[in-house]
């Protein structure tokens, strides 16, 4: 572990050790170590291009899907490591939730939205009470709830992410990586999205990938700053960005690069 | 006192020249050319259509679609190929449908990106342009006497099956591509299986393009003659088919047929025979037309 890397208190719900990624020859993300607290939000941040959303990638095994991507190191999920031999990347992918950078609704209705994850995970209760708990939570139903059977694409773009936070909590998960879950809004939805991620902490592990530093700054506990796949800085959000102990970071913050 | 420097459109550009004239000119012979080429298409297509029809549609009765092939001209009817046909084509989408679609489905969401997989890619291109006749000495070869099947409507549907496989594929290929990959990765993301992923959310979203695809390629398998005179399916038959492993012939043969003989009677014949051709090949575009609207009515 580099020095500017800290252990946080609390109980360790993801933890990265010397955890890489290559894409054939170009390395992402390399050896990075991070461990990333139970019910607290961590941001990752830096330029374009520095590795955070192929690390972000890495909690919920999305990397397999991109054919040429190669993981090295450990990734653990409450001490279990997510790429041990026996690890089915299916139940991985339920237990660690996801929100991307674009909303991705299905063009279904709103119900089947939600209903989807619930349905091929087996879910045996009562689906109008999950669907309406979800929708909640997430902070859409009192828009939407006259019109669960409309297209979700007749949503606005900050509905389409509430509902796409709402479709991923239907699953209950007990973390959900967000990839820059509001780069694709305008300022009012952004704000809906950031209050919702300060709800859902009181319940869940929140990863998010921001460029946004003023968000990181708002929405998170501890902020990680990465650049060209290495992990600069790692701490408390606070320290981070009003006491860095890095140059680079420091660079950064004050917008002198990036 | 001098006057003040124009304003608005009226100020002059020095830096270009901007050619607004001959830019306009340009645009407006690009579109005329373009209604050309489709006028010359649809002026061909009219003739044809108009030429048949006064050929042949006064031989339009239920003699002509319910009799069998006579040398009597007033006799001769067009039943056991129409049958034929339809038999053949039904069992042709029955059979290339699922394998088609089943290919499509593996190349684009299960096959590894190697050399075995490219190569199959680029065949299954290749067989796209073998010519008809060559799917028929392979159907001859391998259903009507490998595997004993006979001059029947089952070899003649897996010839056919052969023959438009390729196009099934490559259209549902890009039917599935073109569904966005951001839905996969989000119904992924929720823990689905591949399996859950491609049943729920690809292929609903493929299905018009797929359809489509489908559909015109059966379209060109009605009208081939080739293959199934290479298969042997027969010049006369005289009564209706009425299972995959009885003899057969098909339109396109009966026409062929009624064309090579002497009196112009027959000729009128041929004419009303491709009418009912192009009457079925309509009705099944109309079917695909629906069936795609239901399909793709989209959220």
């Amino acid at each position: 572990m580099s020095p500017s890397v800290i252990q946080p208190p609390g109980e360790i719900e993801l933890e990265a050790r010397e955890l890489s990624v290559l894409y054939g020859e170009t390395r992402a993300v390399k050896s990075i170590s991070l461990a990333i607290p139970d019910r607290k939000v961590v941001a990752f941040i830096g330029p374009s291009g520095c590795g955070k959303s192929t690390l972000l990638r890495c909690f919920n095994r999305m990397n397999d899907l991109i054919p040429g991507a190669r993981v090295e190191g450990e990734a653990l999920f409450q001490g279990d490591n997510l790429y041990g031999s026996g690890v089915d990347a299916v139940e991985v992918r339920r237990r660690i939730g996801m929100v991307f950078q674009k909303p991705n609704p299905f063009p279904k209705s709103i119900i089947d939205n939600i209903a989807f994850g619930a349905r091929i995970n087996g879910y045996k209760g009562n689906m109008t009470e999950l669907v309406e708990r979800s929708l909640k939570q997430a902070a859409l139903w009192e828009e939407v709830k006259d019109r669960l059977n409309a297209s979700a694409l007749s949503l606005s773009g900050g509905q389409q992410q509430r509902l796409c936070i709402a479709r991923a909590l239907a699953v209950e998960p007990e973390v959900l990586l967000m990839d820059e879950p509001a780069s694709a809004l305008d300022p009012i939805a952004t704000q809906k999205i950031e209050d919702l991620i300060y709800e859902l902490k009181q319940n869940y592990t929140v990863v998010i990938v921001t460029h946004n530093m003023q968000q990181a700054a708002r929405v998170s506990d501890y902020t990680a700053f990465l650049y060209m796949g290495d992990l600069i800085e790692y701490g408390p959000t606070q320290q981070l960005f009003t006491n860095p102990r890095e140059e680079q970071t420091e660079a950064y913050i004050t917008g002198r690069f990036g | 006192m001098s006057t003040p420097a124009p304003k608005g459109l009226a100020r002059e550009i020095t830096q270009f020249d901007t050619r607004d004239a001959a830019r306009r000119t340009i645009g407006t012979v690009f579109a005329v050319v373009c209604f050309s080429a489709t006028v010359v298409g649809i002026v061909f297509l009219g003739v044809l259509l108009s030429d048949i029809w006064k050929d042949g549609a006064h031989r339009l009765s239920g003699t002509f679609m319910s009799g069998f092939p006579s040398y009597l001209p007033v006799r001769a009817g067009i039943k056991p190929a129409l049958l034929g046909s339809l038999w053949t084509l039904g069992l042709t989408a029955v059979i290339s449908f699922p394998i088609g679609v089943g290919t499509a489905i593996w190349l684009e969401e299960y096959a590894p990106d190697n050399r075995f997989t490219k190569f199959v890619q680029t065949n299954i291109a290749n067989l796209a342009g073998v010519p008809s006749i060559v799917y028929g000495i392979l159907g001859l070869t391998v259903f009507v006497r490998l595997l004993n099947f006979g001059n029947s409507i089952l070899a003649g549907a897996l010839t056919l099956a052969l023959l438009i496989l390729p196009v099934i594929i490559i259209s549902s290929q890009e039917a599935i591509k073109a569904v966005p990959n951001s839905i996969s990765l989000g119904a992924y993301a929720l823990g689905a299986t591949r399996w859950e992923t491609v049943r729920f959310h690809v292929l609903p979203q493929a299905m018009p393009g797929v359809l489509t695809g489908t559909i015109l390629a059966l379209s060109r398998a009605i009208g081939e003659a080739a293959p199934m005179i290479m298969i042997g399916a027969a010049a006369y038959i005289g009564f209706s088919p009425r299972g995959p492993l009885d003899q057969f012939t098909v339109i396109p043969i009966q026409i062929y047929n009624w064309t090579s003989m002497p009196q112009v009677a027959f000729h009128e014949l041929a004419a009303a025979g491709s009418i009912v051709l192009l009457a079925a090949l309509l009705t099944l575009n109309a079917a695909a037309i629906l069936l795609r609207n239901k399909y793709s009515r989209r959220y």
